[in-house]
């Protein structure tokens, strides 16, 4: 297999057009925005559904692998193993750094991924954060974002998790900034998608816990949390919001009839 | 005649400087400066500490109440969160939903401090006009990973300046919780939502003395 078959997260690039038409077959069809329904999000109905499959499988399998490894591989090797992703991930970030027009945060990327390739053992030590170059993660749905495209509705992507409509179609530019993808051996480069997996998942165990702690309704908390994080220039609104109504004061004018 | 003036004189000046005197104790400190002692502070502790080291909530649960409460406004951000329905609610209500509110926020901002280990905090200089009663204070943890985004949003009260607001990771509290609180009290009304955080604020509760 050649390294055009290769896709986000290891699925074929056939596989990702499948899951993305069949995406698109189904939201067609579940589209509707409930009475009480987020503007953000018209397409609920199908969210919520994509969200409870990918929590059992998360459950299910993916969970108990990342337990397992953070209590079993020793911790240096966990954190070289997360500092050598994330120094792939700089490279790309680099990428998107400079379409976006950041010289500073550009040049300090390319610097971050000089210094941890070569001082910092290709990758496995993050020296760069030590003095002081910190990361500045970029990809090209903020790219888009950047340039006026607005994020679109919310919209989960099974397996992938949460999405927006604009980082979706921002999937296989994606693809392409992947530097796993250009491996040319299979087993190898499947072996990286997997360790990168279960770096990822385990990294965010705490976190997972702080939002069971945190979230009355998990859907909506992971929902909006993602929205107002993927927010862009182009989901500014056109016109300046009024100021805040402040509840805890009393009322100024009498109240609407 | 002379001798008079002089005295009134001298004890005019002396209560003047003595007015401000006061003054000066009661300056306000700036909100960035605020900050700035108040996550040192925080980070001091809990790196130090033991127990909270090893997970003990209780611990760090008073610190955060002793120590970082009395610079919140919080009945402004659980009315903010709860909306216009806060306006339909009784006072005991709202004492209620803010009592509630702060123990879920509490125990979630500790467990969230448990997890630091060797990071600090950098405040970034504050941006704002000094005639600006509300102002953005922005600062990121650092030393592992990615940079963790941390801003307050600050108001000016005659006792100092209070957060009414906070972002971590880009998100907003008060915006979160405003559609939780909406669904919950659309649902069950608002009994229903002190209802629901009071259980899971006595859940978790059991659940950390247990540990402890």
């Amino acid at each position: 297999m050649s390294a055009q078959t290769v896709g986000v997260f290891g699925l074929g690039r056939r596989t990702l057009l499948a899951v993305l038409l069949g995406l698109q077959l189904l939201i067609t069809g579940c589209a509707t925005v409930g009475a009480g329904g987020d503007p953000r999000d018209p397409w609920e109905g199908y969210n919520r559904q994509v969200w409870r499959f990918n929590e059992a499988v998360d459950e299910a399998v993916l969970l108990p692998v990342a337990r397992g490894y953070r209590a079993v591989v020793p911790q240096f090797l966990q954190t070289g193993v997360s500092n050598f992703f994330g120094n792939l991930s700089d490279v790309w970030s680099f990428a998107n750094n400079v379409l976006q027009l950041k010289p500073v945060e550009s040049a300090q990327t390319l610097a971050r991924v000089g210094l941890n390739s070569t001082v910092g053992l290709l990758g496995f030590v993050d020296v760069a954060s030590s003095v002081n170059l910190l990361r500045h993660r970029e990809d090209f749905g903020q790219t888009l974002g950047r340039w006026g495209m607005p994020s679109g509705p919310y919209l989960v992507l099974p397996l992938l998790g949460p999405s927006t409509l604009r980082d979706t179609a921002a999937l296989p530019v994606e693809r392409m900034g992947d530097l796993v993808g250009t491996v040319a051996d299979t087993p190898t480069r499947a072996g990286l998608t997997g360790l990168r997996l279960l770096d990822l998942r385990s990294g965010a165990i705490d976190a997972g816990r702080l939002l069971n702690e945190a979230a009355l309704d998990r859907y909506t908390f992971v929902r909006d949390s993602h929205l107002q994080r993927r927010r862009g220039v182009g989901d500014r609104p056109k016109v300046a919001a009024e100021p805040e109504e402040r509840y805890d004061l009393p009322q100024t004018s009498p109240p609407a009839r | 005649m002379n001798r008079r003036l002089w005295l009134d004189f001298l004890r005019g000046t002396a209560a003047a400087f003595l007015a401000l005197g006061a003054l000066g104790v009661h300056a306000q400190e700036a909100p960035d400066q605020l900050i700035r002692r108040l996550s040192a502070e925080v980070f001091e502790t809990i790196k130090n500490d033991k127990d909270v080291q090893a997970g003990d909530m209780r611990k760090i649960v008073s610190f955060v109440d002793l120590k970082i409460m009395p610079h919140v406004n919080f009945t402004r951000m659980t009315a903010s969160a709860v909306g216009r329905n806060w306006r339909q609610a009784t006072p005991e209500q709202q004492k209620r939903l803010q009592e509630e509110f702060k123990g879920l926020l509490v125990r979630t901002y500790s467990g969230a401090l448990t997890q630091v280990k060797d990071q600090s905090v950098s405040v970034k200089p504050l941006r704002a006009n000094p005639a600006d009663a509300e102002v953005i204070v922005r600062s990121e943890i650092i030393g592992r990973g990615d940079p963790i985004q941390l801003d307050y949003r600050m108001e000016k009260t005659p006792s100092g300046w209070r957060i009414y607001d906070l972002n971590v990771l880009g998100v907003w509290l008060v915006e979160t919780y405003r559609t939780q609180f909406a669904q919950e009290i659309s649902a069950r009304g608002i009994d229903g939502l002190i209802a629901t955080l009071a259980e899971r604020n006595k859940a978790a509760g059991a659940v950390s003395a247990k540990k402890g």
